[in-house]
């Protein structure tokens, strides 16, 4: 479904990714693993075309997209969901949402949208004239997913849906995160948390100063020794 | 006409300024410095155009407003790609190369600027231009374009992420925000019948946008109200004592600093951005 080929992205001279290549199937969950200042944001940010890629091809359902502009990517079918949830803080839960289907001039289809996310976060029905800026974290990584299936995505883009909050809230973002999966949604997931991520995911890469180290399947990672000293903290 | 009504007239044309600055920096959020040489490109035009062509007074402020406009577009193509503050320091730059340019063109009357503009704009015609100014502003603002200048002030990532092409909108509203500054420009030379550089410079894009902040960022309204007090400030202090009055650009930043502690959403500040309207739409789908 979306193949990266060799990808090579500079911010001014300092080089973040170094020649990544990885590959998403269709219906999968897969998720890049890797510490602070590997390029996991970087990856997603060159494959919906909001930092530029020096070099090497991304390719999305046979189509190469590499460095198109965002709206064209967003119409294609990959929405990100951005690091740190980035809600429009000002404005209420129903016009993000709103948002998210910017690009969709249906009416009657963003109607059902509206009402497949607040069935999927009933939270954000009973909040939906709320400022966004207001709603606690968990709240706002789910609208900010919400906002993000407001566009119809072929594959989301997840940037670090853990950060900053409560075990419990992780616990039961990523049930929803399986869930959207099993709805049909392709799902590439970056993680600090990866022991999270790997129990969700079907495949796994790691992440390395703008390389990829290792890839392998999720239960594959989980067991792997280095995975296990680095990541997971056994 | 009476020294009331050319306060009055002087008043709307500041709020066409007010508000439309407004919607680059308080709706879209792009901090603009050279509001006051849209004003001037749009008042030489007009003059231009009404003096050498000939033109009737309608069409010389329309087509002063459009050159403003195509300046606008010029200026914003390449600085407004970048992102963060760097669109302050080019506009501010842009304003102070268009006035040495103003300074020295022949055709612009150099530092004697240009005279003898008949006297058209009375204070029934910039109502009607202010009028027509905030209500095609309102129909942008609850627009779907309106929405896209907002969430980029909100959260230019988050709304690059949602297709939104960033680039193109704040171009959009720098456009729009030069055209009516040029409108007012326009206005401004066939009020006063008398046109030089000086009266477009950094002080005048500063007074503009302390009527914005004053008013409150992001609100016509506020806007104008901000424009009124700005306005009729210097006259009061001029009834006052003419010396105080001298230093009206010392009490400009002390205002500033004060509303930036006491009250920084400004006099009237952004109401809630949905009324029931609005949510009734967007519950039907729409944006």
């Amino acid at each position: 479904m979306l193949t990266l080929e060799d990808i090579v992205t500079y911010y001014g001279n300092i080089c973040a990714l170094k020649g990544i290549s990885l590959d998403v199937e269709q219906g999968e969950i897969v998720t890049i693993i890797g510490g602070n200042g590997a390029g996991k944001t970087t990856t997603l940010k060159t494959i919906c075309g909001l930092v530029p890629a020096t070099s090497g091809e991304v390719c999305f359902l046979d189509n190469d997209i590499t460095n198109n502009p965002t709206s064209d990517i967003v119409g294609a079918g990959i929405v990100m969901v951005p690091e740190g949830r980035r809600v429009f803080p000002r404005m209420s839960v129903l016009e993000n949402l709103q948002l998210g289907a910017y690009l969709n001039k249906n009416r009657l289809e963003v109607k059902e949208d509206l009402e497949k996310v607040f069935d999927l976060f009933p939270i954000l029905r009973d909040r939906k004239k709320q400022v966004a800026g207001t709603l606690s974290g968990g709240e706002q990584q789910m609208l900010a997913i919400g906002r993000a299936l407001m566009a119809r995505p072929k594959l989301l883009l997840l940037d670090e849906p853990s950060m900053g909050l409560a075990p419990k809230i992780v616990a039961n973002i990523f049930n929803i995160i399986s869930e959207i999966n099993r709805a049909g949604t392709t799902i590439l997931l970056v993680e600090q948390n990866a022991r999270m991520a790997l129990s969700i995911a079907n495949k796994g890469f790691v992440i390395e100063t703008g390389n990829i180290v290792l890839e392998d399947t999720a239960e594959n990672l989980l067991r792997n020794e280095e995975v296990k000293k680095a990541y997971l903290g056994e | 006409m009476s020294y009331y009504s050319q306060i009055l007239t002087v008043i709307i044309i500041n709020s066409i300024l007010a508000v439309s600055l407004n919607l680059v920096s308080g709706y879209t959020g792009q901090l603009s410095l050279g509001h006051a040489t849209f004003m001037g490109l749009g008042a030489y035009a007009a003059t231009l155009f009404a003096l050498k062509l000939q033109s009737p007074f309608l069409v010389s402020i329309i087509l002063g407003a459009a050159v403003a406009a195509f300046f606008g577009f010029v200026i914003g193509v390449p600085t407004l790609r970048l992102k963060g503050d760097y669109l302050a320091i080019a506009t501010l730059g842009f304003g102070e190369i268009t006035k040495n340019i103003l300074l020295n063109l022949k055709i612009t009357g150099g530092p004697m600027g240009l005279r003898g503009i008949p006297k058209v704009t009375n204070v029934y015609v910039a109502a009607a231009a202010l009028v027509l100014v905030i209500f095609s502003l309102n129909r942008i603002i609850n627009s779907r374009v309106g929405k896209s200048f907002i969430a980029i002030r909100e959260d230019e990532l988050a709304a690059e992420s949602m297709g939104i092409n960033t680039t193109r909108f704040k171009i959009l509203a720098f456009v729009i925000g030069a055209f009516y500054a040029g409108l007012a420009g326009g206005l401004y030379a066939f009020l006063f019948r008398y046109i030089n550089p000086k009266d477009f410079g950094f002080m005048r894009s500063i007074e503009i946008l302390c009527m914005v902040v004053l008013g409150g960022m992001g609100n016509t309204y506020g806007a104008v109200f901000g424009a009124a007090i700005i306005t009729i400030l210097p006259e009061f202090l001029r009834s006052v004592s003419p010396v105080v009055a001298q230093y009206r650009m010392v009490l400009y930043g002390l205002l500033l600093v004060v509303m930036m502690i006491v009250k920084p959403q400004g006099i009237i500040s952004e109401s809630s951005l949905s009324n029931k309207k609005r949510e009734k739409s967007l519950e039907k789908g729409g944006l």
